[in-house]
């Protein structure tokens, strides 16, 4: 390249879908258990197997968490939706249909502030899940299977399927867009979110344009990323998949991409053009949906507080820093136990560090949830007790703490168990120091009339020997207190 | 007539459908098939002015169940009832053909 040819600049702009699994306890549409990693088919019954003259009835709890879904993000929530038929031929629907929302779902048009930027919704609605397909022979792919196995557990989960519009740009905000929004449908409780386990998944629609240019450029539609790293790392190649494509003077082709971990690429899913017509038509089986004010007012009345502002709260009654706060209140989980600590009496500031220091790093060692750690809340707090009234040191403090994560120990035990008190007693320590001077009183003298180093050196060798005498359990702090007073008296 | 169907577009759905259908077939379903639309054209026809659209017919809202557990049926007997099940589950013919694999 030239220094007078001037390079083109893309952007790149990203919609993504996600859809997140709603924690009920029964399916959207019959009594089946919603549960994750149960034997096969033994969740299913007449209406998510689409059994002849079987008819679906809908879940009221998931009409519920659907409004709670409008409340967070500001959706606007029509006086009445619909379901419809979205039809296909797959065996993972044994319906031959999904039931789905179309034309008039029940949340549209919403927003999520992600860093200070809204990004805006278009829609979040209602449908149901597929069942799981396990593909026989071949490479255990669809592509090259002799046959497939269908596990119907997961038919007729309740689903939401959250549409972003197309105001995403970096790969990075991709990711942040949807940290955010797992943090709020975690926070009010619609979903265990887990992207792992597929009770959220997302795919992104991406396409990059000329800086300045309007019209979009063509998309293609990314899956299978199972993780918030394989999100980011899957948006920024496929920008760059792209813009080298159009630099090179080819064009973008409108398809559905694989996400690859392994390779780290995204690959054409089908050779062919997709041409899917879905003959979406009203489902005459249910009836409109229609929230009550009853209902909605009970919704917004328990609306628990959202990320955003619980993250501005801490700040505000902790003063901790934002970066702290994003970490904690990304994991609800943790956030709920550093409060609950705080609770029982330590100061935010010192609970948030141990919480996003040694017992996240422990969390994300061992991958134990925080609820599973044996070390109650309170019991943090009573490690931030004795470090703050100087039983022990906060270096002594992470070993005691390490021991109450791996074991059910209360930290005041452990510093029992293992003689770890400090003596923080003033008439101990300064009766020690008394001995230890009058046992010195040549390097006493000598300190006295010394010059600032040798003052040093004899400070140092009365202070070692106090502490030896303490077997080095003197409170460090403390005594350099005392022996500086007994030293100037 | 603005609704009329073409042989192309009753193949088109027959294809959406999955159904093979012979050309007697294909002849009979045109006309047939007319025949419903010229009727939703009369009712098109009608002036709905001030009639709010409807996606049914019965005058009802909110059939809603309670979200509690009900029993299913048992595994083993739907499985039976399957024309194929393998490992507990429905075992179905491979799903891409040649060509789209």
């Amino acid at each position: 390249m030239t220094a007078t040819e001037s390079r083109v600049e893309y952007e790149p702009v990203i919609g993504l879908e996600v859809h997140v699994e709603l924690a009920t306890a029964t399916k959207l549409f019959c009594g089946c258990a919603n549960e994750f990693g149960a034997e096969p088919n033994t969740n299913v019954c007449p209406v998510c197997l689409g059994l002849p003259g079987s008819l679906p009835v809908l879940n009221e709890r998931a009409v519920e968490f659907a409004l709670r879904v409008g409340e967070a993000f500001q959706f606007t929530v029509p006086a009445s939706s619909i379901f419809h038929r979205k039809n296909y031929f797959y065996p993972d629907m044994p319906k031959n249909f999904q039931t789905s929302q179309f034309d008039q779902p029940i949340c549209a048009d919403g927003t999520l502030v992600v860093d200070g930027t809204p990004v805006g919704i278009e829609r979040a609605h209602l449908e149901e899940d597929t069942g799981k397909s396990m593909h026989v022979g071949g490479s255990g792919r669809i592509h090259g299977a002799d046959h497939s196995l269908v596990d119907y557990n997961r038919a007729g989960v309740p689903l939401m399927e959250i549409v972003s519009r197309p105001e995403i740009h970096s790969a990075e905000q991709a990711r942040a867009y949807v940290s955010e929004l797992r943090s709020v449908l975690e926070a009010i409780g619609v979903s265990d979110v887990k992207m792992e386990e597929g009770s959220m998944r997302v795919d992104a629609n991406v396409s990059i344009r000329p800086v300045g240019q309007e019209k979009f450029g063509t998309r293609a539609e990314i899956k299978n990323m199972n993780s918030l790293r394989s999100l980011g790392r899957a948006v920024a190649y496929e920008i760059e998949r792209q813009r080298e494509l159009l630099e090179a003077g080819e064009r973008v082709v409108q398809e559905t991409r694989h996400w690859d971990e392994n390779d780290g690429r995204t690959h054409s899913m089908r050779s062919k053009e997709e041409a899917y017509d879905y003959r979406f038509f009203p489902e005459p089986d249910l009836v409109p949906v229609a929230p009550t004010d009853a209902l909605r007012e009970k919704v917004h009345a328990e609306m628990p507080e959202l990320p955003a502002a619980r993250r501005a709260r801490l700040v505000e009654e902790w003063g901790i820093n934002e970066h702290d706060a994003d970490v904690l209140v990304a994991d609800a989980g943790l956030a709920n136990y550093a409060e609950a600590a705080v609770v029982a009496g330590a100061p935010g500031k010192d609970v948030v560090n141990w919480v996003t220091g040694e017992v996240l790093g422990f969390l994300n060692e061992t991958g134990l949830a925080v609820g599973a750690l044996p070390l109650a809340p309170d019991g943090l707090a009573e490690l931030v007790g004795l470090v703050a009234d100087g039983t022990i040191s906060r270096s002594q403090a992470k070993d005691v703490l390490r021991e109450c994560l791996e074991e059910p120990k209360r930290p005041k035990a452990v510093v029992a168990e293992r003689g770890l008190a400090q003596v923080s007693d003033e008439g101990a320590l300064g009766a020690t120091l008394d001995g230890i001077l009058a046992a010195n009183a040549t390097t006493v003298d000598e300190y006295r009339a010394g010059d600032d180093k040798v003052k040093k050196k004899k400070r140092g060798f009365l202070m070692g020997e106090a502490m030896k005498a303490l077997k080095g359990q003197g409170n460090p702090q403390l005594l350099n207190r005392l022996l500086d007073e007994k030293l100037s008296a | 007539m603005a609704h009329r169907i073409t042989h192309e577009d009753v193949l088109h759905v027959a294809n959406l459908a999955r159904l093979a259908l012979t050309e007697r077939e294909v002849d009979e379903f045109t006309v047939q098939l007319g025949a419903i639309l010229e009727h939703a054209a009369q009712v098109e026809a009608l002036d709905t002015e001030g009639v709010p659209p409807t996606a049914h017919p019965l005058p009802l809202v909110n059939v809603l169940r309670a979200d509690v557990l009900r029993p299913g049926v048992d595994r083993d007997e739907i499985l039976a009832a399957a024309p194929e099940a393998e490992q507990h589950r429905f075992r179905v013919p491979r799903i891409l053909a040649e060509d789209e694999a």
